[in-house]
C-alpha cells in the first residue's frame, strides 16, 4: 500500500485564506469607493474654475468664484509650525525618556505622554481658544492654530520615536561610547543613524495629522478669507476647518468646491505618505550598505 | 607555528607555585585589581577577583559560561556604568589611578582603554567615518591629520589593502572577518593604551579568526591587550598569561557567582596547572 500523504484537512486554513483575502478586498474596496465619489463631486468646480481653482485667492460663493489657495497656504503653513515645534520636543523627550532617564522617571513619563495622545482634538482646540487666543493674546492665527497642532501631534511623534529609538541595539552604542564617546556623541553616532529612517516615518506621520486635523484649527484659525501671508499673527483658514465652518450652508456648487477641498487634502497626505516611505526605504537600504 | 609560541614559554618555565609571580618577562603593571566585585543590583556576578595584568602583554581570561569573564573584562573600562543596577566593588588601579576614583572620567578612561566586542558592530556608516569616529569626538579636526590615522589603523589592522580603494562605502557591506578587523582598526585609531576583547572571533569563520590571532601578536608590541575567549586554543596560541574562572555555587543565597581559580603563565595553565578544577577544565572535563 502506498504511503498516506494526504496529511489532515486543511478547512480551517482555507476558510482564514479566504477571511483574509476579503478582509483586504474591502479595505481597497472602501478606498476606492471613497475616492470615486469625492473625485466625481468634485468635478463640476474644478470644470468650472480649473487650475485656478488652485491659484486663485478668490473665494466667494456669491460670485461663484472657488479659489483654495488661502486654504492650501493655511494647512502647509501651520502644519509646518506644527512640525517645527512638535519635532524638536518629541526628540528631546524620546531621547530622555530613552538614553537618560532613570528607570523610576521612565515609566510615568511614557505613561504621561500615551495619554496626552488620547485627549479629543476638540479640548485642545477649546483650550487655544482660552489660554493661547485670549490669556496670552495670540489671537485666532496662523501661529495660534500650529501651536496647538504643535501640541497635538507632540505624543503620536514621541511615541513613535521613542519606540524606534529603543530598538538601537546595545552593541551599537557600546561601540561609541568604547572609544571615549559622551552620552551626546554616542546619540549622534549609533542612535540617529540607527532610528532615522523611522524618525522620518514619525515626523510625516505626525505632519498628516496636522495637515488633517479639524476642529482644533476651525476653532483657533480665524477663519479669515484670502489670507497668503507668512505673518503667523494673521487670521487665516485651513482646508479641513474652512469644510467644517461652511458645509452647513453651502449650495450646490459650493459644496463640489468644498469637496474638492477635501480631495487635495486626500492626494496631498498621499504624496507625504509615499515620500516618508521613500526617504525611510532609502535610508535604510543606505545603512545596510547597498548603495553609498 | 600555532603552538610557537608556547613552546617557547614551556622552555622557559620554572617550578612554581599557584598565582606565584609568572616567569615570563616582568614588564609594567598595567591593572592591579584587589578583590574586585562586579553586582547586577544584588546579584554578585563576579567576587575576590585579585590580579594583575602586565604591559605589552596578552592576557587570556577563560572559564565556563557564566563565570563572569566579561563582566570582569567590562570592569577594565568602566562599560558596568551604562547599565541600570551595576556596580563595582573593590579596588581596581590602572597605572596606580583608581579607575572608579571620583574624579576620573569614565569617557577619558574609555578612550585610553579601547574594547572590541563579541559581534562585530560597526557604526551604520562609511568605513573612513568608522575609524575617524574616536579620533574626531577626540578632538582631532584637520582632514589631513585624519586621513593619516585612518590609513595607519588600517594598515595595523591588516585591513587597508582590502578597503582603500571603498573608503567611502559603508562599513555594513564588509564581512564578518574584515568588520571585525574594521572594529580593531577603529578601537587603535584613537592610540589607546589596552585594548578589550570580548571573544572577538565567536561570530568568525576559523581563517578569519587565525587573521585577527596574527593580528592580535603584532599588535601587543604596541598595546597591551586582554582577551576573553570561550576557545581554549585559541587562549592558548596566542597569549602570555591565563586567568581561569569558575562559577560557584554561594551556598548562603544559592546564587552562581564568578571567581578566578589560577592566573598564571599560559603554559603553566595548559601544561601543570596548579588547581584541580583548571586541569578538568582544559581537559575537557567539565566546562
Amino acid at each position: 500500500m502506498l504511503l498516506d500523504l494526504r496529511g489532515r484537512s486543511a478547512h480551517g486554513d482555507r476558510a482564514f485564506r479566504w477571511i483574509a483575502i476579503g478582509a483586504g478586498a474591502l479595505v481597497l474596496l472602501i478606498l476606492g469607493m471613497v475616492a470615486l465619489v469625492m473625485v466625481d463631486r468634485a468635478r463640476p468646480v474644478l470644470g468650472e474654475m480649473g487650475l485656478s481653482f488652485f491659484s486663485s485667492k478668490r473665494w466667494s460663493s456669491a460670485d461663484g468664484m472657488y479659489g483654495a489657495l488661502p486654504f492650501l497656504w493655511g494647512t502647509l503653513f501651520t502644519a509646518a509650525i506644527a512640525v517645527a515645534i512638535a519635532v524638536p520636543v518629541s526628540l528631546g523627550v524620546a531621547l530622555f525618556v530613552t538614553q537618560v532617564a532613570p528607570r523610576w522617571l521612565k515609566k510615568p513619563m511614557v505613561y504621561v505622554i500615551d495619554l496626552l495622545a488620547v485627549v479629543p482634538s476638540v479640548v485642545f482646540g477649546l483650550w487655544g481658544v482660552l489660554v493661547l487666543s485670549q490669556h496670552f493674546g495670540l489671537g485666532r492665527s496662523f501661529l495660534t492654530a500650529g501651536i496647538i497642532l504643535g501640541i497635538m501631534i507632540t505624543p503620536i511623534i514621541t511615541s513613535l520615536s521613542r519606540e524606534v529609538i529603543e530598538t538601537t541595539p546595545p552593541s551599537e552604542k557600546e561601540a561609541a561610547l568604547a572609544l571615549g564617546a559622551t552620552r551626546w556623541e554616542m546619540i549622534r553616532a549609533s542612535v540617529l543613524p540607527h532610528s532615522k529612517g523611522g524618525l522620518v516615518g514619525a515626523v510625516m506621520l505626525g505632519l498628516g495629522r496636522a495637515m488633517g486635523e479639524t476642529i482644533a484649527a476651525a476653532l483657533v484659525i480665524g477663519s479669515a478669507l484670502g489670507q497668503v501671508t507668512v505673518n503667523p499673527f494673521a487670521s487665516g483658514n485651513s482646508m479641513p476647518a474652512v469644510i467644517a465652518n461652511e458645509w452647513g450652508e453651502a449650495d450646490d456648487m459650493h459644496k463640489s468646491a468644498l469637496i474638492a477641498l477635501a480631495v487635495t487634502l486626500f492626494v496631498i497626505t498621499i504624496a507625504v505618505n509615499l515620500i516618508a516611505t521613500a526617504i525611510v526605504q532609502r535610508s535604510m537600504r543606505h545603512s545596510r550598505g547597498k548603495s553609498t | 607555528m600555532i603552538i610557537e609560541s608556547a613552546t617557547e614559554s614551556v622552555k622557559a618555565l620554572r617550578p612554581m607555585q599557584r598565582r606565584a609571580a609568572p616567569p615570563l618577562e616582568e614588564t609594567a603593571v598595567v591593572f592591579d585589581a584587589e578583590s574586585v566585585e562586579v553586582f547586577y543590583g544584588s546579584f554578585r556576578a563576579v567576587r575576590g577577583v585579585t590580579m594583575k595584568i602586565y604591559k605589552n602583554q596578552i592576557t587570556a581570561f577563560i572559564g565556563p559560561s557564566g563565570c563572569g569573564k566579561t563582566t570582569m573584562l567590562r570592569a577594565f573600562n568602566r562599560m558596568h556604568d551604562v547599565i541600570p543596577g551595576a556596580r563595582v566593588a573593590g579596588k581596581l588601579y590602572y597605572h596606580g589611578v583608581d579607575l572608579y576614583g571620583p574624579d576620573v572620567s569614565a569617557t577619558e578612561v574609555r578612550r585610553r582603554i579601547g574594547m572590541v566586542f563579541q559581534k562585530p558592530n560597526p557604526f551604520p556608516k562609511s568605513i573612513y567615518d568608522n575609524i575617524a569616529f574616536g579620533p574626531r569626538v577626540n578632538g582631532v579636526k584637520n582632514t589631513s591629520e585624519l586621513d593619516a590615522v585612518v590609513e595607519k589603523s588600517l594598515r595595523s589592522a591588516a585591513l587597508w589593502d582590502e578597503v582603500k580603494d571603498r573608503l567611502r562605502h559603508s562599513a555594513l557591506g564588509l564581512s564578518g572577518g574584515q568588520q571585525q578587523r574594521l572594529c580593531i582598526a577603529r578601537t587603535i585609531a584613537v592610540q589607546p593604551d589596552v585594548v578589550l576583547m570580548d571573544e572577538p572571533c565567536s561570530a568568525l569563520d576559523p581563517i578569519a579568526t587565525a587573521r585577527i590571532e596574527e593580528l592580535m601578536r603584532q599588535l601587543k608590541s604596541q598595546f597591551t591587550i586582554v582577551i576573553v575567549t570561550h576557545n581554549m586554543q585559541q587562549a592558548a596560541r596566542v597569549s602570555d598569561r591565563t586567568a581561569f574562572f569558575t562559577a560557584e555555587l554561594d551556598a548562603k543565597n544559592d546564587q552562581r557567582c564568578g571567581i578566578l581559580v589560577e592566573y598564571d603563565a599560559t603554559a603553566k595553565i595548559f601544561s601543570n596547572p596548579s588547581d584541580e578544577r583548571t586541569e578538568n577544565y582544559i581537559t575537557g572535563r567539565f566546562g
